[in-house]
């Protein structure tokens, strides 16, 4: 039994009065959307706001808007909804396969593809009771002074574990953050940071409001693919979205591909194009984009099973994910 | 701190009183005396704890209470809705599909919700909307062979019970 410490609940109706409420409470307070991350880990007593601020009740929040530009996801739409929107599987196949993927049935009902964004980061270490963090000794995420997973380490390395968020790198996605100052919007792809204790670029009084994917182009593929120990349930051990840009002709025009459950962000590759561009997708040209895609990922000893393993996996997630996009 | 909430619980419009930072779960099982629900890890991994909210399948143990307020609640204790068993759960007795129990009242509410949608569910289907459930005992066969023979009674309107003795007399 994992009780949760007291606090407050407040169920704000308009997003006004959501960064009403984090303000009044600053330094006390935290957004709450499904709660599948975070009820978690307040359980473990990562985190013990006083207050909470329920994202459920907000409309504005919620649902998916469609028009020539995009896709506007609200960001307190469940898991569930973009994975079955029958838009988004058509427009966005990449994007509703990642949200498909998350946890269970159950869990996708309630979690969100904000919450998703905003996701904490994990480690094997942090993700457990207090009685078994105080025993091992505290890390420096929370309450400690040292790394369990990089000796003599500074930064925390916990890795960033959404699926949801590695999907929409590729597919150029924008974040609309409101917060007391006002309303900005940023590109998903400056969002994240290599600080594994908080790794956004958002205060803690900041609101995500809603994630705005633009229409890809015709000839666009996407793919995203993911490893995991068994097919429902669990976080990924490794998670890639793929994105290749095809002329008229058929050949390549670029290549992009993010991966995650790595290091802290979810990490964009570089350097795919080198050669690569102009060219039909044949074997070989898959084969070197795997040993690139090899050549840059990292898996660290942040989450359970061998990082050796996943890092041998890389090059699999690219061929499987270049079928899809050839077939 | 505690919060009075009104919400349906199989049912019954009822008023509780329950501390601020319960969930759902604790709400069901420490106040209102529900203990069908089953609180596993507690933590969202095994859906032990699975109820209908609004007719959907959720995990109450990481729902915080509030948000049930003024919505519909069904747990096991409900899905009989007379003095018999549901054709699920009776089709689930008559298989196997239980053995030491723990798992089945989330296992019944997820596939009261999937039947409740799809009356011919394929094994593909069921095994989709059950992969949020943990059974430690049963390797799962006979819990989706349950839900089929569910499904079947209720599209020929016969009981579980009827839908086997044909079937072993080769109707
Ligand atoms: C058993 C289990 C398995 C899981 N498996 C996966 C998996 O396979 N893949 C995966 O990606 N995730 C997984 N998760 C994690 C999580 O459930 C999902 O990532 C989900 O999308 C989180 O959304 P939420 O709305 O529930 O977030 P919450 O728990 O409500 O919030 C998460 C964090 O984001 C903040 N937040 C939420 N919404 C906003 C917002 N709009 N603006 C600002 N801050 C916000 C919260 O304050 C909190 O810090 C799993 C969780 C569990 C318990
Ligand atoms: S990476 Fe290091 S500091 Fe970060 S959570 Fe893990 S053990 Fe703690
Ligand atoms: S008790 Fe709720 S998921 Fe395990
Ligand atoms: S019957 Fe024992 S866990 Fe399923």
């Amino acid at each position: 039994m994992l009780r949760l410490h007291p606090y407050e609940y407040h169920r704000p109706r308009t997003v006004n009065e959501a960064i009403a409420l984090l303000a009044e409470h600053a330094g006390d307070a935290m957004p709450i959307a499904g709660g599948t991350d975070l009820v978690p880990n307040m359980k473990h007593r990562l985190f013990t706001p006083g207050h909470l601020v329920s994202l459920r009740g907000i409309e504005e929040m919620r649902g998916i808007g469609e028009d020539e530009a995009g896709f506007t996801i609200g960001a307190a739409t469940s898991l569930d909804h973009v994975a079955t929107d029958e838009a988004i599987r058509n427009a966005l196949p990449s994007l509703a396969r990642a949200c498909s993927l998350v946890s269970g049935p159950q869990l996708r009902r309630m979690g969100t593809l904000g919450g998703n964004v905003c996701l904490d980061t994990r480690c094997t270490y942090y993700n457990q009771t207090l009685f078994w963090r105080k025993a091992l000794g505290y890390c420096l995420k929370k309450d400690g002074t040292a790394c369990h997973v990089v000796k003599g380490g500074t930064r925390c390395v916990a890795a960033h574990s959404a699926d949801a968020a590695t999907a929409l790198l590729p597919l150029d996605a924008e974040l609309r953050i409101a917060g007391p100052e006002g309303e900005r919007t940023t590109p998903i792809g400056g969002f994240f940071t290599s600080d594994g204790v908080w790794n956004r670029r958002m205060s803690p009084g900041e609101l995500l409001v809603s994630i705005h994917v633009p229409r890809q182009r015709a000839g666009t593929r996407h793919s995203f693919q993911k490893l995991r120990a068994r097919d429902s349930i669990d976080f990924p051990m490794l998670n890639l979205a793929v994105r290749v840009d095809f002329e008229a002709d058929g050949v390549v025009a670029g290549v992009q591909m993010a991966a995650s459950a790595m290091g802290s962000y979810p990490r964009k590759l570089g350097k795919l194009d080198e050669g690569v561009a102009g060219a039909p997708l044949t074997e070989s040209v898959v084969e070197a984009l795997a040993r690139e895609a090899f050549r840059q990922c990292h898996p660290l000893t942040n989450i359970p099973v061998d990082a050796e393993w996943r890092r041998a996996m890389v090059p699999v997630l690219v061929r499987r994910a270049m079928v899809e996009i050839r077939a | 701190m505690r919060e009075t909430l009104s919400l349906t619980v199989n049912g019954d419009l009822i008023e509780t009183s329950a501390p601020t930072h319960y969930t759902l779960l604790e709400t069901l099982r420490y106040i209102l005396g529900l203990t069908g629900s089953k609180q596993g890890c507690d933590k969202g991994d095994c859906g032990a704890c699975t109820v209908l909210l609004d007719g959907e399948a959720i995990l109450s143990c990481i729902l915080p209470v509030q948000e049930a307020a003024g919505r519909s609640v069904v747990t096991v204790e409900g899905l009989a809705g007379g003095p018999r068993p549901s054709p699920l759960q009776d089709a689930l007795d008559l298989t196997g599909g239980a053995q030491c129990g723990f798992c089945t009242p989330g296992i019944l509410c997820s596939a009261t919700q999937l039947l409740a949608g799809n009356g011919s569910p394929t094994r593909d289907e069921i095994e989709h909307a059950l992969s949020g459930n943990l059974c430690r005992c049963t390797g799962y066969t006979k819990i989706f062979e349950a839900v089929e023979l569910a499904a079947a009674a209720c599209r020929s309107g016969r009981t579980a019970g009827e839908v086997l003795a044909a079937r072993a007399e080769g109707g």
